[in-house]
Order: structure tokens, then C-alpha cells, then sequence
């Protein structure tokens, strides 16, 4: 809390503006003290508020804000060769959130290139082992990791790196719609059969997955259920996904479903993507301002948490906080949590058809598809794509009264954010990212298509 | 007041034209670029004799004024000479001309053009040692203050400055450069205008003419009390104060002189030339009108220059795949811009100014090492490919050794064709398909043909050289590395498609 203070203080400093101590609690209509400290505008975030929810089977509270591992921050290395995990920020941003109630933290072997269990681990093992509750996942994607040995050792390896003898939530890493997949990658090679003896051991206390796939897949898994007992099953589900499919051959194919199959059958949910990669919070001017009008003092973000944790069957929604604004912004909106109303769910569906309207890559940047053999920075490229879209510089032709400025911000902002070699111009279409991206994006397309736009602009042609 | 226009002028002209060399945006050249092709050489190499005339002319006219307003190294000796003069004061005397030094100079330096030795005239000719100073010493410089400007501009979502790369193009050229700049530096400081009334040969050529100026600063001896003043603050030594002489031929009228009189004994004024000028008249053959191409050249010899060493630091996040360096391919006959109408016409006329190169922004140009063609400037497709939108080089090159061209000309002057190396070809030996030069090719001349390559059949691609321009961009976009499996072969001689 001392760090909050310290944050909101200098806050007060940088507004530089007259504080009217005491009676700035008193509200704005007072006639006398129309100046309110800005502390009181934000407000103390609160350590006992949050929302926490059951799970049915252990009985035990998860809070519903659930800490994502996947995004942690990055510094560059002493050597200056790369970046590797800021640990010093990690275990800041752990301590600020356990201290505030968030209990559940997910990572998975194969996040921040490999580094993020062993600093979550390190982070977490300077508090008492039962104040948190531990979700890792078998990413056992690459060949060699899908024997029977190659994935208990990665299983094992989990446990070592996360500095513990038990798992609390145990996650098969990204099933997707094609049920041979999970058949070759857990049940041939015996790994299934480990996975329940140790759950029945205690060593993982709750086996489920987390999917990203078609309707025929996640039916199957469906229907597994009476085999496996899946305890908990982790999915994508935010207020655009909602009632978009995920599958353009089935249009009822959406989170929507997802969640209803899965609250049919009592499995708790956890959910991922809230936000989108940030998407949600990026919105264009036109939906920030209709959601701001709305809820003026509270993050465009926000509406993407309160949305997923207003539907009860959740158990937690996950945010990959990198810094500490987004771990203080997530905090507000779910301590504790103040659910939507049906009329506030209607406007985000109707914001999600405005949001649709724009012309966005879904790229979450989750890193799937990287690193591509070729060295483009797909997420890096779909990011600025996406930016250029969100601020109204994409051209719909070259007479376009915004044209020489919406060029520049293109092709300047192009180079800033990707370096040249690393642009879509060096895709190769050999379609290596295509199985890995779980939003399921053509790159190759889109990479083909951001650099016929980028060529247009370099040209000048006329279009 | 003489004195202010000169130094009021000069400054404009210099300072526009080191804008124009480290100016890599392409603004410079629009509003300054004339002053580039005024210069006397490349003009004398352009055959633009409209500017010869003129430059002759003003020669005749006001004596060796180009020297001291128009020329950026004339100017550049003229602030390094300042210093020195604040370091020492009164610090010139009065030396006799070393004529003999000046004319076997300009005898080489006429025979080298003749004999199409680029590299010595790019050594010795002023207006190409300026460029190579700016391009190579300063340049980097601007770019490195841009790229501040560039990262502070993204701080604050401005798109006002874009980052841009700064990458050695050539040592040898650098060292040169450092080499010419020191000795100018220590001449300059020293002695003013050494360079100009020796070596320099656009400087013996307008001097010849100078001598013959209608107007010159003369003394008159009657108000003269021979206190020497003038001769000590002479940068060119050519005031002999026992004689009441001034050596027009070396007079750079910088107009010093008639401020530093305090008897006001020198002005700026018509004077007839002395009669035994004649004496000592050259024959008229050394005019620069007679200086034409360069006959022959020494034909190309596949001078493969790869001095270049890549110095770029390599970022490796571990999320992105590490791109290997591209490296220069072994070019059988290099390539030179479009414009340049045939190698032959670009060695001819190419002064190695480094304006091209300056100028270049897809990091295609850079000075070649070779023997001969030293410093003049040749393409290579590792960092951008000769960009279809882009005429820069040719818009920018003073002597005609690039003639200016339009996009769309551009778009037809084949200045080389693909050639395909099977053993690079990604999709020969990897399970990857690929297609990265056919998709890339703007004039549609690589398709991707079926081939059967150990026994499984492979699309590789196939070049339809009557199509191909030469411009590389299937080279640098050829996931290959570090040696591309598609390569640009140059051609000796250009011609439209």
C-alpha cells in the first residue's frame, strides 16, 4: 500500500493544482470548494473488497480478478543483448496483488519464451504457500515434448520452476478443434492416465483445459467429460466473442456457447482474452466515448472485466498485467465487482457490433505464432495495423481529404513499430503460423494485404 | 560592406549546400539543389555549357568570386582559416605563385579525365572532397541528431521525424575523407588558401581567367604607406606589398583586404590587365571548354568491392527468429543507378561527389573501392532494392553522370536482370514453399514454374529476363541469407523495355 500512496502522492504533485484538503470529501456541489484533490477522484483502492467466487468442487474462494503470467514486464539485459524478466517489477506487482486479495496466478511452461514460471515461482515463494492458488498448463506442442517421458518431464519441470510440490489448477494448453490432436498429444502416449493418478494423489488438485477451437472439438471434450471430470475448463470470452463465432462455419458457434455447455455441466470457468490483448481497451474514439459517457470515471477496460465477471459461472477472469496501472485499474473494477445490468450487457453488444464494423486484425498478441522462421514480428505488425485502424488513419482512398497525413503516420509509424526486416513485405506464405494462431487469422492474407497498403502509400499510387 | 556580402552570400551558399548533403528526406534538393549543379566541374562534366559560360563570365566579370561564395570547400577553408586567424593574428605573408605546381596539376588532372580515371579526379576535385566530408563525417552526425528528434517525436505520437538508419557504406571512402579533412584543416589553419592556389584545378582554370577580371581589388600606391597589412591578412599570399602587386591569378576576392587597409588605399575596381600579362598567357587549348569526355575508360574488370563492413548491432528479443546479415553476392558486371545510361557514361562524368549516395533512401547506393572507379557510386541490394517511386539519385547528380528521369521512365530501364541460384532456393530444401521474389517483382517477370527437384515436384522461380529492370527486389526480399537465392546481374549498358 505504501507504494499506492507514494504513486497517488506524486500524482497530486504532477497535478499541480490548488488542494483544498479536508472538504474535498465533501462532493462537488459545495459552492466553496469547487477543487478536489485528486486522490479522492481516483480513490484508495481497497485490500478487503474483492470479489472472490466458489469452486464447487474444493470449496475454496478464487478471487474473480486472476493474474495472468503470460505478459510480464521485460527489461533489457545487462549484457544489452535482448531483454529478459524484470524480476524486481514482478515480485512488486505479486506482492501489490496479493495484497489487494487476487489468489489465482496462471502461467504455462511456454510463456515469456520460457521465463515466466520460474519468476512467477520465485515471486510467489516468498509468501505462504496456501495464500495463493497455482494454475500452470502442459504445453507440450513440440514433437518431442509429446511422449509419454517428454511431457511428465515438462509436468515435473513445472513443479520445480513454480518451487512446489502440487498444482492447483492443471490446464491442457490450447486443445483445439480437432479431437486427434488431443487423443495423440494426451491419452496414446499415457500422459492422461498420469495426469488423473496424480490428481488423484493430490498433486493437482483440479485437471482441465484450455481451448481454442471449432464447435466439433469442444463438443467432444464435451462429451469426455463423463470420463476425464474435468474440473475446470478455461476459454475465451469477452463482450465482442460473445456473440461472434469463433467459427466461421458455425455462426452459433460463440463464447456464449461455450459458456452455457460448460455452465449446463456445473465445470467452473476461467476465462481468457477479456480484454482481447488489449483490444478492448483500444477501442475506437466513437465507442470510448459512448463508454465513457456511460461510466465517466471508469476505464474503458474496466467494461471488459465487469462483463466476464457478471456472469456467475465464472470462476476468474484473467488480465496478463505488465504494469502497475493495469493491475490497479483491473483492482478497481473488482473491488469488489459491481455486475452489470441487463441494459449495460445490451450496450456492449451493441458496442461489439460497432467495434466489428472497423476493420481489426483480432490479433491478442499472444506470441503463438512467433517466432516465424523468418523473422517477421507478426504481432507487431497487426498491432500497428491495428492502431492505424483505431485512429481513423486507414485510407479508404487515395482522395481522401486526411491523405497525406494518414500516410505518414502509416509508413512512419510502420517503421517505428517493426523494424524493416521484420515487415510484412518478408513473408514468404509458407503458412507455419497458420495451426499455431489460436484467433485463427490467415496471416499470410493479412500480411499480404497490410503490404499491398503499405506499398499504395510508399508509391503514391491511386486508389 | 564588400567584405559582409561576401561572407553574407558564402554563408547562404554553404550552408545550402551542406543541407543538401546530409538532407536525407528529399526536401533539400527541391528548394537547393541548383547549387549543386552549378558547381564548376560537375557542370564542366554535365557539358552543361550554359553554366560554364556563366561561370566564366562572373570569372571575367569579379575575379575568383566562385571561389570564395560558391564553392563549399573554398568556404569551409575560409572558416577553418578564421580560426586560425583567431589563434594568431596578421599571421600570412606574401609567397610567390608555384605556378609550375599548379599547371603540372591540372595537366594530370585533364590527362586522368581523359583517361577516365574517376578515382584520382574524384581525389582531387573540390566540390567531391566536400561531398565526401559531409557524406561520410557529417552526415552520420544529422541522422544520429534526427533520430533524437525522432525518438522524442514518438514520445509524443508525432509523425514530424522518422527514424533513419546510419550504416557505414564504405571505410576506404571514410578515411579519405578524415585524410582530406585533416589536411585541409592544418592548411586552412595555417596558410589559408594553399589548396585553392595549388592544387585545386577548377582553381588554376578560373584563375587563369581572373587575372583577366574587369573587376579587382587594386592598391593605390599614392595613399599606400607600405605597412604591410594587407599581405599579412592575405588567406591567398598573393599580395606582394614591396611591389604594390596582387596576384589575381590566386586572388579568391574575399574583399579582407580593403577592410584591413587603414589608408583605404585598396579598392574594388576596374583596372586594366598590365601589359606583361601577356607574357606568360597559356595556350587557350587548357580552357575547360576543351575539356571533354573523358575518351576511354579502362572497361569494366568485375571490380568487386566489398570493403563495406556491416557494423549494424543486431537486436535479439528471443521471441523474434534471428535474421542472418545479408551479404554481397559476386556481381560478374555491377550496377549503376538508372539515369546512368551505361557504366561507361557514369564513370565518365561522375565526379564521386557522394551526393547520390547521400541522398539515397533505400540504402542501395553506396561508393564503390574499386581502383578505378573509387568513390563513385554503385547499387547493391542487401539493405532496400532500387524502390519504384524513387528518383532521388538522378534528380540530385550534378554532372550527368545520372541524367534525370521520370517514375514512369523508370519503371522501363532494365540497368540489369535476375538470375537464380538453385542451390539457395528455399523451396529446394526446406518443406517451405515459396514465392517471396514472384510476388514481389513490380514488373512481373519471375512466375513460379513446377520442377522436379529429388524426386518431388517444387515451384521454383523463373526470370523472363526481357521483363526484368534490374531493380533487386527479389534479391532483398529473398528469404535466403545470408546470400540470396535470386541476384541482380548489372548491365554495362542500359536500355528501355
Amino acid at each position: 500500500m505504501e507504494k499506492i500512496n507514494r504513486r497517488t502522492f506524486i500524482k497530486n504533485i504532477g497535478a499541480g493544482t490548488a488542494v483544498v484538503g479536508a472538504a474535498a470529501l465533501a462532493g462537488c456541489e459545495g459552492k466553496n470548494n469547487p477543487l478536489v484533490d485528486s486522490t479522492s477522484a481516483l480513490g484508495e483502492i481497497p485490500t478487503d473488497q474483492m470479489t472472490y467466487r466458489t469452486n464447487p468442487k474444493t470449496g475454496e474462494k478464487v478471487s474473480i480478478l486472476g493474474y495472468g503470467c503470460m505478459r510480464w514486464p521485460m527489461k533489457p539485459k545487462e549484457d544489452g543483448e535482448g531483454e529478459e524478466l524484470d524480476q524486481e517489477q514482478i515480485n512488486r506487482l505479486v506482492d501489490c496483488a496479493l495484497e489487494h486479495g487476487v489468489n489465482y496466478f496462471d502461467t504455462a511452461p511456454v510463456y515469456c519464451q520460457g521465463q515466466s514460471e520460474k519468476a512467477t515461482g520465485i515471486a510467489l515463494a516468498r509468501h505462504p504457500r496456501d495464500s495463493y492458488f497455482i494454475a500452470t498448463k502442459l504445453s507440450n506442442f513440440s514433437p518431442d515434448t509429446q511422449t509419454y517421458e517428454g511431457s511428465v518431464g515438462m509436468y515435473k519441470n513445472s513443479l520445480k520452476e513454480l518451487q512446489t510440490d502440487y498444482i492447483d489448477y492443471l490446464l491442457l494448453h490450447a486443445l483445439g478443434g480437432n479431437i486427434g490432436d488431443f487423443y495423440h498429444r494426451f491419452v496414446d502416449n499415457g500422459v492422461m492416465e498420469f495426469l488423473m493418478k496424480e490428481r488423484e494423489a493430490g498433486r493437482i488438485r483440479n485437471l482441465g483445459f484450455s481451448f481454442h477451437g471449432g464447435k466439433d472439438g469442444f463438443d467432444k471434450l464435451m462429451e469426455l467429460h463423463e470420463t476425464y471430470h474435468w474440473d475446470f475448463v478455461q476459454i475465451q470470452m469477452n463482450y465482442l466473442d460473445w456473440s461472434k463465432s469463433f467459427d466461421w462455419q458455425n455462426a452459433e458457434f460463440t463464447a456464449e456457447y461455450l459458456y452455457k455447455e460448460l455452465e449446463k455441466r456445473n465445470i467452473p470457468v476461467v476465462i481468457m482474452e477479456p480484454l482481447l490483448g488489449g483490444r478492448l481497451a483500444k477501442v475506437n474514439e466513437h465507442v470510448a466515448g459512448q463508454l465513457k459517457q456511460a461510466e465517466p470515471e471508469r476505464s474503458i477496460a474496466s467494461w471488459a472485466f465487469r462483463f466476464c465477471g457478471t456472469w456467475p459461472g465464472v470462476l476468474t477472469v484473467l488480465s496478463g498485467m505488465t504494469y502497475m496501472e493495469h493491475l490497479e485499474d483491473n483492482l478497481r473494477s473488482f473491488c469488489p465487482l459491481k455486475p452489470l445490468t441487463e441494459d449495460e450487457v445490451a450496450m456492449l453488444g451493441r458496442m461489439a457490433q460497432e467495434i466489428l464494423k472497423y476493420p481489426n486484425i483480432p490479433c491478442t498478441a499472444c506470441q503463438y505464432c512467433m517466432p516465424c522462421p523468418y523473422g517477421l514480428d507478426i504481432p507487431g505488425i497487426f498491432a500497428h495495423y491495428n492502431k492505424c485502424v483505431n485512429e481513423g488513419n486507414m485510407l479508404v482512398s487515395s482522395a481522401d481529404e486526411n491523405y497525406r497525413k494518414a500516410r505518414r503516420a502509416f509508413l512512419v509509424g510502420y517503421d517505428r513499430s517493426v523494424p524493416r526486416l521484420r515487415q510484412a513485405d518478408h513473408c514468404i506464405r509458407c503458412g507455419r503460423c497458420l495451426e499455431h494462431c489460436p484467433q485463427h487469422i490467415n496471416i499470410p492474407e493479412q500480411m499480404d494485404k497490410i503490404n499491398q497498403y503499405a506499398e499504395t502509400l510508399k508509391q503514391e499510387l491511386e486508389f | 560592406m564588400l567584405r559582409k556580402v561576401r561572407i553574407a552570400l558564402a554563408t547562404l551558399f554553404f550552408l545550402s549546400i551542406l543541407w543538401l548533403f546530409l538532407d536525407f528526406t528529399g526536401t533539400a534538393q527541391q528548394w537547393v539543389g541548383w547549387m549543386a549543379k552549378i558547381q564548376f566541374l560537375p557542370a564542366v562534366l554535365a557539358l552543361n555549357v550554359g553554366i560554364i559560360i556563366g561561370l566564366l563570365a562572373l570569372t571575367l566579370a569579379l575575379g575568383r568570386v566562385y571561389c570564395s561564395v560558391i564553392c563549399p570547400l573554398g568556404v569551409m577553408q575560409d572558416i577553418f582559416a578564421w580560426f586560425g586567424r583567431k589563434a594568431k593574428k596578421n599571421r600570412y605573408n606574401y609567397s610567390p605563385a608555384k605556378s609550375w605546381l599548379r599547371y603540372a596539376v591540372l595537366a594530370v588532372f585533364i590527362v586522368l579525365i581523359v583517361l577516365g580515371i574517376g578515382s584520382a579526379v574524384a581525389l582531387l576535385a573540390p566540390y567531391s572532397a566536400f561531398g565526401r566530408i559531409c557524406q561520410t563525417l557529417l552526415q552520420p552526425l544529422w541522422i544520429w541528431g534526427n533520430n533524437l528528434l525522432a525518438m522524442i517525436a514518438e514520445k509524443v505520437d508525432s509523425y514530424a521525424f522518422y527514424r533513419e538508419e546510419v550504416w557505414m557504406r564504405s571505410w576506404p571512402v571514410a578515411i579519405v575523407a578524415i585524410v582530406t579533412l585533416v589536411a585541409l584543416f592544418i592548411l586552412a589553419w595555417r596558410n589559408g588558401r594553399t589548396y585553392c592556389n595549388t592544387i585545386c584545378p577548377v582553381g588554376t582554370v578560373l584563375g587563369f581567367v581572373s587575372r583577366f577580371s574587369l573587376l579587382k581589388p587594386v592598391i593605390d600606391t599614392s595613399k599606400c604607406n607600405g605597412c604591410k597589412l594587407c599581405a599579412r591578412n592575405c588567406k591567398a599570399a598573393c599580395i606582394n606589398p614591396e611591389k604594390h602587386e596582387i596576384d589575381y591569378s590566386r586572388c579568391v576576392d574575399c574583399m579582407d583586404c580593403i577592410n584591413k587597409c587603414r589608408q583605404g588605399a585598396i579598392s574594388y575596381t576596374i583596372a586594366l590587365p598590365k601589359k606583361k600579362a601577356k607574357a606568360d598567357a597559356s595556350p587557350a587549348s587548357e580552357t575547360p571548354a576543351d575539356q571533354d569526355r573523358r575518351a576511354f575508360i579502362l572497361t569494366s574488370s568485375a571490380v568487386l568491392a566489398t570493403a563495406a563492413v556491416e557494423s549494424q548491432a543486431k537486436k535479439v528479443d528471443g521471441g523474434l527468429a534471428v535474421i542472418a546479415e545479408k551479404k554481397v553476392p559476386r556481381r560478374h558486371t555491377k550496377i549503376v543507378p538508372p539515369g546512368s545510361l551505361s557504366i561507361k557514361n557514369l564513370e565518365d562524368h561522375c565526379t564521386g561527389c557522394q551526393l547520390c549516395v547521400s541522398e539515397c533512401p533505400n540504402g542501395v547506393l553506396r561508393p564503390s573501392g574499386g581502383i578505378v572507379t573509387f568513390m563513385q557510386p554503385e547499387a547493391s541490394y542487401e539493405r532496400g532494392y532500387c524502390r519504384p517511386e524513387c528518383t532521388r539519385c538522378a534528380d540530385v547528380c550534378p554532372t550527368g553522370a545520372i541524367r534525370p528521369i521520370t517514375k514512369e521512365e523508370k519503371t522501363a530501364i532494365q540497368i540489369g536482370h535476375a538470375v537464380w541460384i538453385r542451390c539457395n532456393c528455399i523451396p529446394l530444401h526446406s518443406d517451405d514453399t515459396c514465392g517471396a521474389c514472384a510476388n514481389h517483382c513490380p514488373t512481373g517477370a519471375i512466375q513460379m514454374v513446377p520442377l522436379m527437384h529429388k524426386g518431388k515436384e517444387v515451384m521454383a522461380p523463373a526470370v523472363n529476363e526481357e521483363l526484368c529492370i534490374g531493380c533487386g527486389a527479389c534479391e532483398n526480399l529473398c528469404p535466403a541469407r545470408p546470400f540470396s537465392a535470386i541476384y541482380v546481374e548489372g548491365h554495362e549498358v542500359h536500355r528501355e523495355i
